[in-house]
């Protein structure tokens, strides 16, 4: 019984495995073919007023663009998987560097705006399902809507006018390490986080609340109440908790929404993260910066939904024991 | 006597439609009253209401529904109190669904599932209650319980899960057993095992049993009063060797005379020296299956032989996963085979290109079985029936094409008019008999019938069924009768093949197989079939 | 059961076009998001030609007025009309967001419906390829896509198309997938039927209810990330007004002048949320079924 279990979650888990090795080929493909597709030389682009002759060969030589197209696309294959992404167009830093640097900050306000979000979405959108057609249930999905339409970095304009400018509560912008000084970094995180978690917690409440519908149809929910179990019973073991499966899901992959959005909000606030790096880049159009960035966010998402596959192994007997 | 639930004028309004109209019966303690009627009829609506567990949204209950005595002393179900009603379901009343796939948590071990009921209702320790679960699950038959205590439901197959299903609805020793046609989505031997299954419990315990089902072959099995349901109303409410002996309603009447009965019918006789149309010889097929966890190989067909003759009716019988649609799949080029070889008139139907294949198509169509997902519900009546004519450019322009579809549909007795509507505006048996006329209107050597009257209501089956023998007749066609049912296989065939996990085992002449099955496989279906006669009318005698 | 054989028919029946729209107004949710966007075409048709000043008409004296009798939404820092600005802006949000979905409509629903249909290695190829734009943001993609080309109209119309491109195309292959298996399907190809005749006849028909609710969100979102890009100087290019580039000179003068951030969000705010309720009111007129993930991989 035992090895039959551990056998089926690891050909499961191989699978998914693979599958990402698949894809991640392929997002290497395209984040190779940024600098290859720019019309003119992005080293001479990139250059601009700054172009010397000498300068011009240096850069070229140093990000291996004068060799053949399929020795580069080796060589940035390579680089990437021994973390090797080139050196800046700008100031000659290599990009690992420059990324490992600006990532604590966005994973830190990411994963605080996923926490909001959760916080907001997980009770908003159970008790919506669960008051199908109530007026309470009406008025979550409209706020759900506003959250879903709203732009994120207005919200975010629109906080740092009520709670910087008009109230004084908190900084409107600036970041400080949570492991340099906690406190001051909750000040800090606060706002870009509440305007992330909003419109997060906005689309989670939406797809929580047609989970918990989908699961509440199925014929076992009505089984359960055949069995007279307590109202609470029902919701939090049967219905809540089968419901939370797919909601899994849905959080790994609302991920790429939050590294997406949190481009804006990082420029909103001045929070000195990848959004901000990649917004800066491309102004400055230093194509190595512009592809590591857009490989680790791409990489981190894949990360994340093959974590998710792993605990979907583990929460659904139907993959474990299958 | 007491009654264990007695209901009084029970009445469901949804809205301005009335579901349930002043519907009134009792149920005895150790008998089982057998509720029947076709879809539509509100059987489900009727009992749910009168046992509390109604969740339609906006329904509204009324009349008396009294758990436990006749007297105002019980409790009645539709007046109780969400918490009062909790307290006897699951307790006091069991209950059992159609879909034993959906009805069990997925997430959830089977021990949990049955131990939750009585830790709820009889305040059990975990231990206690798997003790408990322990018996409930021998009891209903499942091999090795303390082993299965641990499984999930997708671990069974769909007879255990039913079983598990009939444990957790007794795991409070309820005094009322509801079954809402609970073998409806089995196979015919599996359904037999639980029809006796219930028997046994209903003896062992004396629990009064409310079975509900379309088919009167079931209900004769299990009830003892049976209540016929039309529209919402009970027209015929007596004992069930009454109502099967000298049935008052005519439609009761109706449902008697339409449903399949073993030995009642044979086709009209077929040239016995006609030709071989269609030959299937060592055929196999195999469908790779990938599921989240792999990729794995379903062996569907295995070495499959057989002759149709021109004219005759050959009907291929099998349970679920036997592989018979898999077959039909074969012939219409649905489904790829791994080896053998299929001729029509003597040629070869595999490797044919170009206007062989599309000859081919319109030498072979085939009916399916869902009526409502068999047209398109975009397209017209005679836009459907044309599509055919089209393709092989069987009539001159749409003039033509729009003469052949009027001929086609008065074929299949449909009014004319008919071309113009949509199939949302049609019923399940005309919608069928139009899927009949666009497998006509290429004028087939060979037409597959494929499961076609399995979802239509009885006296509509039978109607579709008389349709198909006269067509034979009329026009001389060939029929390949694909169908679970050995009563309607009977009714329609000359010759029978049985399948059964992807094998023939046994093909013979009509007469031979019902008088003499050579295979095992064979007995235990014939043997599953319920009788003609009530149960109860065996024990009486 | 009778429940579910009351609901059946009405799942299953194709509503025809008039009551289609009877229904959908039904809501007054909808009936609401139908307006605000009549209204919003509407400005966007004639907002240059009522437009109270230009757009570019500047007025140091004047600026950062709070909103007047003259001036509606105020004046910018460079004294600005915003009502005026606003008004203009819409034509270039609706027309980027329209240009970008067809395109991605286009593409999208011939990768979808290739896919779906033939199944086998291309739909591999296919649908990896689609997996591949899906890891990354839609936004960073965008944001990509203008690093190569250079900001512009062009380039924010194509680069907001490119990245809308895989959700069409997953959503019409999920579609084409479920009417392909469909019996009525499978005896157009039992009788021989040809496969554009089933695609054009049978799939294309069935699955414009998941498309048009598509297209409608997607609308939606196409605002959102115009307006988003716009935002980061990388879409629509200074003079021609655009809401979000309106939001980016806002930024210097949160405290000061809310009436410049104020009002182009809330055009912006507006407008999406109008496509979101009617993208909404269409899904549960069309496809009331499809309460999917998929969703989840619309957004930005």
């Amino acid at each position: 019984m035992r090895g039959v279990l551990e056998n089926t979650t690891v050909r499961f888990l191989a699978r998914r495995l693979a599958y990402t090795a698949v894809v991640l080929v392929g997002v290497m493909v395209v984040v190779f073919s940024i600098v290859q597709l720019v019309p003119g030389d992005p080293v001479r682009i990139a250059l601009g007023t700054r172009y010397t002759e000498a300068s011009y060969e240096a850069l070229r030589a140093a990000s291996g663009l004068d060799r053949p197209l399929w020795e580069q696309f080796v060589g940035y294959l390579g680089g990437a998987l021994t973390g090797d992404l080139g050196v800046s167009f700008r100031n000659g830093e290599p990009v690992t560097a420059v990324l490992l640097e600006r990532l604590p900050a966005t994973i830190s306000l990411a994963l605080a705006g996923l926490v909001i979000g959760l916080a907001v979405a997980l009770p908003a959108g159970i008790y919506s399902a669960l008051r199908e057609g109530r007026l309470s249930d009406g008025i979550v999905r409209i706020a759900s809507q506003f959250g879903v339409s709203v732009p994120d970095f207005w919200m975010g304009m629109l906080l740092i006018t009520l709670f910087s400018s008009v109230l004084g509560w908190l900084p409107s912008s600036g970041y400080v390490a949570i492991t340099d000084d906690p406190l001051e970094w909750l000040r800090r995180v606060t706002l870009p986080a509440i305007t992330m978690g909003i419109v997060a917690g906005s689309i989670m409440t939406r797809y929580i609340r047609a989970a918990v519908l989908d699961v509440a149809s199925m014929g076992y929910i009505r089984t359960a109440r055949s069995k007279g179990l307590a109202p609470k019973v029902v919701t939090f073991r049967h219905i809540v908790r089968n419901a939370l499966v797919p909601v899994l899901t849905i959080t790994g992959i609302q991920m790429a929404t939050m590294l997406g959005g949190v481009i804006v909000v990082e420029v909103v606030f001045a929070w000195p993260g990848l959004g901000r790096l990649v917004f800066d880049a491309v102004a400055s159009r230093d194509y190595p910066i512009i592809q590591g960035a857009v490989l680790l966010i791409a990489v981190m998402f894949l990360l994340i939904n093959l974590l998710v596959d792993v605990l979907y192994a583990v929460v659904d007997p139907r993959i474990r024991l299958s | 006597m007491s009654a264990v639930l007695s209901v009084r004028d029970l009445g469901v309004t949804i809205g301005r439609s009335t579901i349930v109209d002043g519907v009134s019966f009792d149920v005895q303690r150790g008998q089982t009253l057998g509720i029947v009627g076709e879809s539509g009829s509100g059987k489900s609506m009727t009992v749910l209401a009168a046992t509390g567990l109604i969740d339609a949204p906006g329904a509204v209950v009324t009349g008396a529904s009294r758990l436990g005595s006749t007297d105002a002393a019980g409790l009645d179900l539709v007046a109780a109190t969400p918490t009062q009603l909790r307290r006897v379901h699951g307790d006091r009343i069991g209950f059992i669904f159609q879909d034993p796939s959906t009805s069990l948590n997925p997430l959830l071990t089977l021990e949990r599932q049955l131990t939750e009921g009585p830790e709820a209702h009889l305040g059990l320790t975990r231990r206690q209650a798997r003790s408990r679960a322990l018996a409930l699950l021998d009891s209903v038959g499942i091999p090795n319980p303390s082993d299965r205590l641990a499984a999930y439901p997708h671990q069974l197959s769909g007879g255990q899960r039913q079983r598990v299903m009939i444990a957790v609805a007794l795991a409070c020793d309820p005094d009322l057993l509801i079954a809402d046609e609970p073998t409806t989505a089995l196979d015919v031997t599996t359904q037999a095992q639980i029809i006796d299954l219930v028997r046994g419990l209903q003896e062992e315990r004396g629990m009064a049993v409310v079975w509900i089902s379309h088919d009167l072959g079931v209900i004769g099995q299990v009830a003892d009063d049976v209540t016929v349901l039309y529209r919402g109303e009970a027209v015929e409410q007596r004992p069930i060797v009454e109502v099967f002996d000298e049935p008052r309603h005519d439609y009761t009447r109706t449902l008697l005379d339409a449903r399949p009965v073993l030995g009642l019918a044979t086709p009209a006789p077929a040239d016995p020296n006609a030709d071989v149309l269609l030959s299937i010889r060592d055929l196999d097929v195999s469908f790779p299956i990938t599921t989240a966890t792999g990729k794995s190989t379903v062996h569907a067909v295995r070495g499959a032989s057989l002759d149709i003759r021109r004219g005759h009716t050959l009907g291929l019988v099998g349970e679920s996963g036997s592989g018979k649609s898999t077959v039909a799949g074969v012939l219409t080029g649905l489904t790829e085979p791994a080896s053998g070889t299929v001729t029509l008139e003597g040629r070869d139907i595999f490797g044919r290109r170009g206007t062989e294949l599309t000859q081919l198509r319109r030498e072979i169509s085939m009916v399916f079985q869902d009526p409502f997902s068999s047209l398109n519900p975009r397209m017209s009546v005679a836009e459907a029936i044309a599509e055919p004519l089209r393709v092989h450019r069987l009539a001159a322009g749409a003039k033509g094409r729009r003469g052949r579809v009027e001929e086609l549909l008065e074929l299949v007795r449909l009014p004319r008019e008919f071309a113009d509507r949509f199939p949302h505006e049609l019923s399940g048996g005309q919608r069928q008999r139009v899927s009949i006329a666009r497998a006509l209107a290429v004028e087939p050597k060979l037409m597959i019938l494929d499961e076609s009257t399995a979802s239509l209501d009885v006296s509509i089956q039978s109607q579709v069924l008389e349709l198909l023998a006269t067509l034979q007749q009329d026009l001389g066609l060939t029929y390949l009768f694909i169908a679970h049912d050995l009563a309607i296989v009977q009714q329609m065939s000359h010759e029978i093949a049985v399948m059964r996990q992807g094998e023939i085992v046994e093909l013979s002449s009509n007469e031979r197989l019902y008088a003499d099955p050579q295979h095992d496989y064979t007995r235990t279906l014939l043997a599953a079939i319920p009788p003609e006669r009530p149960r109860a009318a065996a024990s009486e005698a | 059961m009778t429940m579910s054989e009351k609901q059946a028919p009405a799942a299953a029946t194709p509503p025809s076009r008039g009551s289609l729209i009877g229904l959908l107004l039904q809501n007054k949710v909808t009936l609401a998001g139908c307006i605000v966007l009549l209204i919003v075409a509407v400005v966007a048709i004639i907002g240059p030609l009522v437009a109270p000043y230009g757009v570019n008409a500047t007025n140091v004296v004047n600026a950062l007025q709070p909103p007047s009798a003259e001036h509606w939404f105020g004046t910018d820092d460079l004294g600005r009309d915003v009502f005026s600005r606003v008004l203009v802006a819409t034509r270039v949000s609706l027309l980027v967001a329209v240009a970008s979905v067809a395109f991605a409509l286009v593409i999208g629903v011939v990768v979808g419906i290739v896919s779906g249909y033939t199944r086998g290695w291309l739909d591999t190829v296919l649908m990896r390829g689609v997996d591949v734009m899906f890891a990354f943001p839609v936004l960073l993609l965008a944001m990509a896509i203008v690093a190569i080309l250079g900001p512009g109209l062009l380039t924010t119309m194509l680069a907001i198309g490119i990245v809308y491109t895989p959700i069409f195309a997953r959503v019409t292959r999920g579609s084409t997938l479920s009417v392909a298996v469909e019996p009525f399907v499978q005896a157009s190809r039992t009788m021989g039927t040809g496969s554009f005749f089933i695609l054009r006849r049978h799939i294309l028909p069935n699955i414009t209810g998941p498309l048009i609710v598509q297209t409608s969100l997607s609308l939606a979102f196409a605002i959102l990330s115009e307006a988003a890009l716009s935002f980061l100087g990388l879409g629509v290019q200074p003079p021609q007004p655009s809401w979000g580039r309106m939001l980016f000179d806002a930024q210097g003068f949160l405290g000061m002048a809310w009436w410049m951030s104020i009002f182009p969000g809330a055009a912006i705010f507006i407008t999406v949320l109008a496509f979101n309720l009617v993208g909404d009111g269409l899904r549960d007129v069309l496809d009331p079924r499809q309460r999917t993930i998929l969703e989840a991989r619309r957004r930005r």
